[in-house]
């Protein structure tokens, strides 16, 4: 195990921020951490990071507790900030160089070409950072956190603002840096999360809500799957006659685009369908079936179910 | 104490002085002033000194060395970087030193440029070399204690003009309570006022004779500034 977080609590004042977290990260995860913004995605990055402390509970680090041994941690954690913050009058090198050299490395030469080389920014080399592209920003971001070869990698929010041809990009770098490293990275997004992770913590208000793989996340919404359904006649029958039906759990109405139409969404229990019984019924009560439509969870209605 | 590392936040700051607009706007003011009030002394009264420098400098570096200083803390907190900076295999102490040490050189490099000065007024004149050393070794030294009290109240804020204001104030306030003006007024007051001042040490190194007790004071003033600072970056551990 390599980050181990115990019963993180952050308060501000009378606020928690972050409510009692648990949980480890392994060696070589590409850990997604996900939540709606405010739920406490870059509070729990800074701390992890030793910027900012938790009020209690703590992280260890290959067993060392991040505040009790600070320098010998952050050696090991390369980290993109929110908004990838940048001296935007400095030039890439001029920029990289810096960050190895603060971070002590030896031959830093050699360690600037190497990111600039794995983050193919070896054209933009001698660009000042603030006449940069967004996208290339984030490379020269992610190029400074690779710097020095650090064993766990912390980016929060690595693709936001950034086009869908840059998310790509950026994506496609991530996968490849974590083929040999721990990867966090925090993101609304949750197409990020089934893009380039391994696994997903979902936080909600400072909690952990769901913890697991895309699969598995998917899989915790009970496999639940909604059915839409569009008639038109006499729908009151219809509707207790549907509620009626073994593994319907709910039926709802929503309001449908004309006036004599009726829309219902039907949340079904695992693996039940019910579309035949429901197209058999409309016969038997004389309404007439216009839509139907069968939907299975995707990861995103599970994270607004959990985050609602 | 992490020397290379530290080492890089150090060059860091004195390019970003180099970069930096105000830097060479400090640096063409204080020159063209600084020279233009040497030499009128020079040609008018008659008189190879530079004591129509040494008593504008304090005033000149009231506005100034806020302008400097503003940017060290409050530009990276605007731009977000002292979130890096600080997770940065540093201790706050060793990047609070030598942010610290990069405007200090800079003020030195400042006052280097102005050493034609003195150079031409002795080929010209007498002139008395003691008090001129003194008066750079204080210059220096000044520069680098109001440094340090805008190094830490811009560690207060990430909006640059408020750090300006407020440092040129507290500046304000330490140079004017040593005044001659003030000192005379403040009866038993004026021997604390004496000692806090940042202007009477100036005035006593002028004399061109370098007291410790004068060396110690800015030393200690630098100190205390940086402490604070460290205390204010500290806070964010708060619990």
């Amino acid at each position: 195990m390599e980050i181990a977080v115990n019963n993180l609590t952050k308060k501000y004042g009378s606020v928690t921020v972050l409510d009692a977290m648990n949980f480890t990260v392994d060696k070589g995860e590409i850990l997604g951490f996900l939540g709606p913004n405010g739920a406490g995605k870059t509070t729990t990055m800074r701390i992890l990071t030793g910027f900012l402390a938790p009020t209690s509970g703590d992280v260890k680090i290959s067993n060392l507790d991040i505040l009790d041994h600070s320098l010998e941690t952050r050696q090991k954690i390369g980290y993109l900030p929110e908004n990838n913050p940048l001296y935007n009058e400095m030039k890439v090198f001029e920029y990289l160089e810096f960050v190895a050299r603060a971070k002590g490395i030896k031959n830093w030469r050699d360690e600037v070409k190497r990111t600039l080389a794995i983050c193919k920014l070896g054209e933009r080399a001698d660009q000042v950072i603030g006449e940069l592209s967004k996208g290339f920003k984030q490379r020269v971001g992610i190029a400074q956190a690779l710097l020095g070869d650090p064993e766990i990698i912390i980016m929060d929010e690595p693709t936001s603002g950034l086009d869908p041809n840059q998310i790509v990009e950026i994506r496609n770098l991530i996968k490849e840096v974590g083929k040999t490293k721990t990867i966090i990275l925090s993101t609304h997004i949750l197409s990020e999360v089934q893009a380039s992770c391994t696994r997903a913590i979902i936080i909600n208000k400072g909690k952990i809500v769901a913890t697991g793989t895309t699969e598995d996340l998917i899989r915790a919404a009970h496999g639940k799957s909604q059915l839409f359904i569009t008639v038109s006649g006499k729908k009151e029958e219809l509707e207790t006659a549907i509620q009626a039906l073994p593994g319907v759990e709910a039926i709802e109405y929503v309001l449908a685009h004309m006036p004599d139409e009726a829309r219902y969404t039907i949340t079904l229990a695992e693996n039940i369908d019910v579309r035949k019984e429901i197209s058999k019924l409309c016969v038997e009560k004389d309404v007439i079936l216009l839509g139907m439509e069968l939907k299975t969870l995707s990861l995103e209605d599970v994270f607004r179910q959990l985050t609602q | 104490m992490n020397y290379s590392n530290s080492k890089a936040v150090f060059f860091k700051e004195i390019r970003s002085y180099f970069y930096s607009l105000s830097s060479y706007i400090f640096i063409i003011v204080f020159l063209t002033i600084i020279t233009w009030l040497s030499f009128q002394n020079f040609f008018i009264i008659k008189q190879a000194s530079m004591r129509g420098f040494a008593s504008l400098l304090p005033w000149f570096f009231l506005f100034l060395i806020p302008a400097l200083a503003m940017r060290i803390w409050s530009e990276e907190k605007r731009q977000g970087t002292h979130e890096l900076l600080l997770t940065l295999p540093l201790t706050e102490w060793e990047v609070v030193l030598a942010k610290f040490l990069g405007g200090f050189s800079f003020i030195g490099v400042a006052l280097l440029f102005s050493l034609p000065i003195p150079i031409t007024l002795s080929r010209l004149g007498n002139l008395d070399w003691g008090p001129v050393v003194g008066m750079y070794i204080g210059a220096w030294l000044m520069g680098g204690a109001l440094m340090a009290l805008g190094q830490f109240i811009s560690s207060l804020t990430k909006n640059q003009i408020v750090a300006f204001l407020l440092t040129a104030a507290a500046s304000a306030m330490f140079i004017f309570v040593g005044t001659s003006l003030v000192l005379s007024k403040t009866g038993i007051l004026s021997n604390f006022f004496y000692i806090i001042s940042t202007i009477t040490h100036f005035e006593n190194l002028n004399k061109g004779v370098i007291d410790l007790r004068d060396v110690v004071y800015y030393v200690s003033f630098i100190g205390i500034c940086l402490y604070l600072n460290v205390y204010v970056l500290n806070q964010r551990h708060w619990k």
